[in-house]
C-alpha cells in the first residue's frame, strides 16, 4: 500500500508538534510527511523568545534539528512559502514555484502581530516581536536607541517591554486600553501591576490612541496621540495582539470567520475535509486561541482523527499564571466576573502589594475565576478546583487569606482529586504525583526530576511538598532525615543543639547525643556546623580528626594525592607585584598554573612538604588563604564596574571586595559563591551564585539561590534597588538562616526548593522578620567576620603543626610513586600506562629543598 | 615477623582518630590512633581504587561496630584490622602488625 501524502503548512510549535506527534504514532510509517516554512529555520520555542536576550541562541530555543527530520523521513522546505492550494487536484503550490500534491493538507500558520493602522508605522526603526528575526532586529534597532516605546498593554507586549529594558533601553508602554492586560486581569488587578511595573522603572501610559508617528524634535520618532499629547522615541514595537494567518484559506475559499481565522471543526477539519488547521490560524467555536497548550491539544486531535481515532478537541482553558518584569501576575477562569449573579472576594494588601480576587458562584459553592496580581502562590490550589468543578469550603476567603503559622490554609490536598492539576507547566496531577512516590521517589526533589512537577515556574513547589508528606503520612512512612547512623537528627536539629546547649567539641556532643565512633558523614558535618558557629582554628587537635584531607592540609587533594593552592584573590583584582610573587612560585615548585573559574590562580601539584614554604612566600606577599578547599565562601566574582567600564552603574569591584573580605573563612553547608555586576548586563554572572548582586541605577538588586554545576539554577530576585546597609544586612542574615537550616551538603539552590514556601517564606524570614530571629542571625554572623583569622598564616606559625605536612612521618624521601609528563609547556600527573613506561622509580621532577 | 619490628615514630605524635604515614623498607604504611581506646592499627597507605598513597589522610569512621578508614580520594572504606573494603568485597589491602614498646610505635613488615 503506498503511503498517504501529508503536507504540512508552517513549520512553528504546533506544525513541529503534529509531525512529531504523526511520525511517533504507531501508525506513523503510514504517512510520507513534507513541511514549508517560509522562515528559515525549524520549530523554535516562541514562547521563551524573550530568553534569547539574556543569553539563549537560537539553538537554544530550537524545538528540533534537521538530522531528527532526516532520521524519521520528513521532508523540509525552508525559506519557502506556500501560496497556492487546488482542493481540486489536491495540489499546493510554492512561492518558488514547486508544486506538491497532498492526500491530506494541514495548515499550521500560526498567526502575525497586529499593527494598528496608524500613518508613519512602517518606519525602520518600527518593529514587531514575534520571530527571531524580529529580535535580531530589535537588538540592531537598541544598539542606535536610548528610548524604547511598546505599542500594547497586554502579556506580549509586557513581555517586550521587558525585553527592551534588558537591552537597556529607557521604557514606554502605550496601551489603548484604560488599563493593563485588560483581557486577564480585572480593574484592581490592573492598577496594582501597572504601579509595581512603573516602580521598575518601566513607564506606562493606558488610555492612548497612538494617531500619527512623525519625525521627533529630541529623539527619532515622535507619537501623537488622540488626546493631544505626545511621547518622544527612538524606536516603536508593536505588540498589540494577534491576527490568524489565514490568507492562503481566504484566498483558495474555505470558510473563514468573521473576523478572521479558518473555521474548524472538533476534529479540526476545516470546510473542506481533507484540508485541516490547527493552532493559532484556526477558529473553533468562534475563538482564536493565542496560546501554545490548545494548539498542541489541535495538533494531537488531528493526528487521532487522520490515524483512525476518535480524540476531539472541546476548547481549552486560558488560565495563565506568568511573572512579567519579575512581578507575579495570575488569571483563572471568568477573572471579569462577568457570569450572572457572580459573587466576590478579595484580598488587598497595600504594604506587601498583594491584590487577590476570587469570583464565585451565586450560590457560593462554585469557584469560577480569579485575578492574582503580587503573589501567585495560591494558583496552583485555584485552578484545580475551578477545573475540577469540585465544592468550596463554606468560607471560601480562606483560599486567598494568609495562613498564619500552625494554622491550615484553605484547603489542604487532601481535599484534591487525583485529577486536579498540581504543576500546570508541565501538566502533572496529583495522581500522577502519587504514583511517583509509590515508586520510590520519596523526597521533593526525586519528585521534581521525575515527574517535572516544579521545573518549570516553580510555583508548586510547596504544593508538591504538601502532597508528598501527606501521602508519606498515608503510606505509615516514618520521614527520616537523620544525619547518619551515630546521631538521630537531622542536621539543622544537630545544630539547634549545638549552639543552645553551647558545644565546642564533636566527642563531647557525640557522647551526649550520639552512639558509635562516628563517621567521614557526621564528623565532617560537625566540624562545619562548630566552625560556622565558634569560629576556632580547624586544626586543632580535637578538631583535626573530624576534617576532610583538604581542611587537614588547607589545600585540594588532587588525583595523585598531592595538592592545589588557590590564595585568594578579592574580586579577582590582583597587583602585577602579586602576579610576579605568584609567577615565581609557580616557576621554582614547577606548579602547573590554571586560572579559575572564580578569577583567581589554581597552583597544582605541590607536595605536602612543599605547602608550608609556599605559604609563607604567599603570606609574606600579603597573601591570605583563599579556602578554596572548604564547604565555605569561595570567591566574589566581579565585572570592573563604574569605575571603568562606560556602562558601569556602581563600583561592583568594591562591593564584591567589600563583600569577600567580610564572608571569607566563613564555613557553610556546602560551597558558596557570589559576584557582583555593575550593571544589567551582568558580565559577573552573578546570576548563576548562590549570593548575586547586580547594580541599578538606584541601587543593588539582590539575587539569591542560584548555582551552575552539575544542575544549574538561575538565582531569584530577591529585593530590589538595596542601599550598601540592607544589602549586606540581607546577606548576613541570608548565609547564617542557610547554614542553621540547610542539610549536609545542600546547595542554597536545592535548600531554598526544599524550604516550604519556597522564595516568599525566605523573603518573610529575612525581609520581615517573620520568625523574629534576625537579631540572633545577625549577631551570629558578626561573631563569624570578627573571629576571622588566616589559617595558613596561623599554621606556619606552629612548627607543631608543620610536623604533619610531610610524607612520611620517619623519612624525608617524597613519595616515589609521584610521576609527572610535560604537556603544553607543563606537567601533569602521568597515566598509569605512561607511569609502566617511567624507568622504575626513577622521578620525574626535582625534590625541592624545604626552606624555614 | 617478630624479629622485623622497625621502630617509625614516638607515640606522642598521634592524635588520636588520625593517621601518619610511614616508610617501612619500600612499603607506605598507614598507621592510627583510635580515639577512646588508642588502639592502633597498620594497613597499605596506597588506595588500591586511586592508585596513590593516601589513606593516612583519610577520616576514621565506623560501622555496625566496625572501624573503618574512609580514602580521601572517592571515598571507598577499607576496615582497619584486615583491610577488607566495605564497598568492594572483591578488594583488599595489606595489614601490618603494630605496636608501642617503651613510647615508639613499631610496625613488622
Amino acid at each position: 500500500m503506498s503511503k498517504q501524502k501529508i503536507v504540512v503548512v508552517g513549520n512553528g510549535m504546533v506544525g513541529h508538534k503534529f509531525i512529531d506527534t504523526l511520525v511517533n504514532d504507531t501508525k506513523g510509517d503510514q504517512y510520507e510527511i513534507t513541511t514549508f516554512s517560509e522562515e528559515p529555520r525549524l520549530a523554535y520555542d516562541r514562547v521563551q523568545l524573550s530568553a534569547y536576550f539574556s543569553g539563549s541562541t537560537a539553538e537554544d530555543l530550537a524545538m528540533t534539528t534537521p538530522q531528527y527530520y532526516d532520521e524519521r523521513g520528513v521532508r523540509y522546505l525552508l525559506n519557502d512559502k506556500v501560496t497556492g492550494i487546488d482542493k481540486a487536484a489536491k495540489t499546493i503550490t510554492t512561492e518558488k514555484g514547486d508544486v506538491e500534491s497532498y492526500d491530506k493538507l494541514i495548515l499550521a500558520t500560526g498567526s502575525y502581530p497586529f499593527v494598528p493602522p496608524i500613518p508613519g508605522n512602517d518606519q525602520p526603526h518600527c518593529l514587531v516581536y514575534r520571530t527571531i528575526e524580529d529580535l535580531e532586529a530589535m537588538t540592531a534597532s537598541a544598539k542606535q536607541s536610548r528610548i524604547g516605546v511598546v505599542v500594547g498593554g497586554g502579556l506580549l507586549g509586557l513581555e517586550a517591554a521587558n525585553a527592551l529594558k534588558n537591552l537597556g533601553l529607557e521604557v514606554h508602554v502605550v496601551e489603548f486600553a484604560p488599563r493593563l492586560m485588560a483581557v486577564q486581569l480585572d480593574e484592581a488587578g490592573g492598577n496594582l501591576l501597572r504601579s509595581k511595573i512603573e516602580a521598575l522603572g518601566v513607564q506606562v501610559h493606558t488610555g492612548k490612541a497612538t494617531q500619527n508617528i512623525v519625525d521627533g524634535q529630541d529623539n527619532r520618532y515622535r507619537m501623537e496621540f488622540a488626546d493631544g499629547t505626545h511621547l518622544e522615541t527612538d524606536m516603536i514595537l508593536f505588540s498589540a495582539g494577534i491576527r490568524p494567518q489565514d490568507e492562503l484559506a481566504r484566498q483558495f475559499d474555505l470558510d473563514i470567520g468573521e473576523r478572521g481565522g479558518i473555521v474548524i471543526n472538533n476534529e479540526c477539519q476545516t470546510s473542506d475535509p481533507d484540508i485541516y488547521a490547527i493552532g493559532e490560524c484556526a477558529l473553533w467555536n468562534n475563538r482564536i486561541f493565542g496560546l501554545v497548550a490548545p494548539g498542541y491539544s489541535m495538533a494531537k486531535v488531528a493526528v487521532s482523527h487522520l490515524t483512525g481515532g476518535d480524540d476531539t478537541f472541546e476548547g481549552a482553558d486560558m488560565s495563565t499564571k506568568l511573572k512579567l518584569l519579575g512581578v507575579e501576575v495570575g488569571s483563572i477562569g471568568d477573572a471579569h466576573g462577568n457570569t450572572q449573579g457572580s459573587l466576590s472576594y478579595v484580598y488587598s494588601n497595600g504594604a506587601e502589594q498583594i491584590y487577590k480576587r476570587l469570583i464565585v458562584s451565586a450560590d457560593n459553592k462554585k469557584l469560577l475565576g480569579a485575578v492574582m496580581v503580587g503573589d501567585t502562590s495560591d494558583y496552583g490550589t485555584l485552578l484545580p478546583i475551578m477545573l475540577t468543578g469540585m465544592d468550596l469550603p463554606s468560607n471560601p476567603e480562606t483560599l486567598i487569606l494568609p495562613v498564619s503559622d500552625g494554622e491550615a490554609g484553605g484547603m489542604g490536598v487532601d481535599a484534591l482529586p487525583d485529577e486536579a492539576q498540581i504543576c500546570s507547566c508541565l501538566d502533572v496531577t496529583k495522581g500522577d504525583l502519587i504514583e511517583s512516590i509509590h515508586a520510590g521517589n520519596q523526597t521533593v526533589a526525586d519528585l521534581k526530576s521525575c515527574t517535572g512537577a516544579g521545573t518549570g515556574c516553580g510555583g508548586c513547589a510547596a504544593m508538591v511538598g504538601q502532597v508528598l508528606n501527606a501521602e508519606l503520612e498515608k503510606m505509615g512512612v516514618e520521614v527520616n532525615n537523620n544525619i547518619c547512623a551515630h546521631f538521630d537528627y537531622s542536621r539543622q536539629e544537630l545544630f539547634d543543639i549545638v549552639r543552645t546547649k553551647k558545644y565546642t567539641s564533636f566527642q563531647q556532643l557525640l557522647s551526649d547525643h550520639g552512639q558509635g565512633h562516628g563517621c567521614e558523614i557526621c564528623k565532617p558535618a560537625v566540624a562545619s556546623m562548630l566552625a560556622t558557629q565558634w569560629n576556632e582554628y580547624v586544626l586543632k587537635d580535637e578538631h583535626l580528626p573530624l576534617q576532610d584531607t583538604n581542611d587537614v592540609f588547607l589545600g585540594n587533594m588532587q588525583k595523585d594525592g598531592t595538592y592545589s593552592i588557590v590564595p585568594r584573590m578579592a574580586a579577582g583584582e590582583v597587583t602585577p607585584e602579586g602576579l610576579i610573587v605568584i609567577g615565581e612560585i609557580a616557576r621554582d615548585y614547577n606548579l602547573y598554573t590554571k586560572l579559575t573559574g572564580g578569577q583567581r590562580i589554581d597552583l597544582f601539584g605541590a607536595q605536602l612538604h612543599e605547602l608550608p614554604p609556599i605559604w609563607k612566600r604567599l603570606v609574606d606577599a600579603g597573601f591570605e588563604t583563599g579556602h578554596a578547599y572548604g564547604k565555605s565562601l569561595r570567591t566574589v566574582k566581579s565585572c570592573v564596574g563604574s569605575t571603568w567600564c562606560r556602562y558601569g552603574m556602581l563600583d561592583s569591584v568594591s562591593m564584591a571586595i567589600l563583600l569577600e573580605m567580610r564572608y571569607k573563612g566563613m564555613r557553610t553547608p556546602h560551597k558558596v559563591k557570589m559576584a557582583v555586576s555593575g550593571c544589567t548586563r551582568e558580565c559577573a554572572e552573578a546570576q548563576s551564585k548562590d549570593v548575586g548582586v547586580i547594580a541599578t541605577d538606584k541601587g543593588w538588586n539582590l539575587y539569591l539561590c542560584g548555582n551552575g554545576g552539575m544542575r544549574p539554577r538561575h538565582a531569584d530576585l530577591f529585593a530590589t534597588d538595596l542601599d550598601d546597609e540592607t544589602l549586606i544586612k540581607y546577606i548576613d542574615r541570608f548565609y547564617m538562616f542557610y547554614c542553621h537550616t540547610a542539610d549536609r551538603l545542600q546547595r542554597t539552590s536545592v535548600w531554598m526548593e526544599n524550604l516550604e514556601g519556597g522564595l516568599d517564606y525566605l523573603k518573610d524570614v529575612i525581609i520581615n522578620d517573620k520568625l523574629g530571629i534576625c537579631d540572633n542571625l545577625e549577631e551570629d554572623m558578626s561573631r563569624v567576620i570578627d573571629t576571622y583569622e588566616c589559617e595558613w598564616k596561623k599554621t606556619i606559625e606552629s612548627p607543631e603543626r608543620l610536623k604533619r605536612f610531610a610524607h612520611f612521618i620517619n623519612s624525608d624521601a617524597p613519595d616515589e610513586n609521584l610521576a609527572y609528563v610535560e604537556e603544553r609547556g607543563q606537567r601533569r600527573p602521568a597515566s598509569e600506562a605512561e607511569k609502566r613506561g617511567f624507568p622504575g622509580g626513577e622521578q620525574a621532577i626535582p625534590a625541592i629543598e624545604l626552606v624555614d | 615477623m617478630s624479629d622485623s619490628w622497625i621502630s617509625v615514630c614516638d607515640e606522642s605524635v598521634l592524635i588520636p582518630d588520625t593517621g601518619i604515614c610511614a616508610k617501612v623498607g619500600n612499603e607506605h604504611v598507614a598507621i592510627f590512633k583510635v580515639a577512646g581506646s588508642g588502639e592502633l592499627f597498620a594497613i597499605s597507605n596506597v588506595c588500591p581504587f586511586g592508585k596513590a598513597s593516601v589513606l593516612s589522610r583519610g577520616l576514621i569512621g565506623e560501622t555496625n561496630g566496625a572501624l573503618y578508614v574512609a580514602s580521601p580520594l572517592l571515598k571507598q572504606r577499607f576496615r582497619l584490622n584486615d583491610g577488607v573494603c566495605l564497598d568492594d568485597d572483591e578488594v583488599t589491602i595489606a595489614t601490618y602488625p603494630v605496636r608501642v614498646t617503651e613510647g615508639q610505635v613499631e610496625v613488622a613488615a
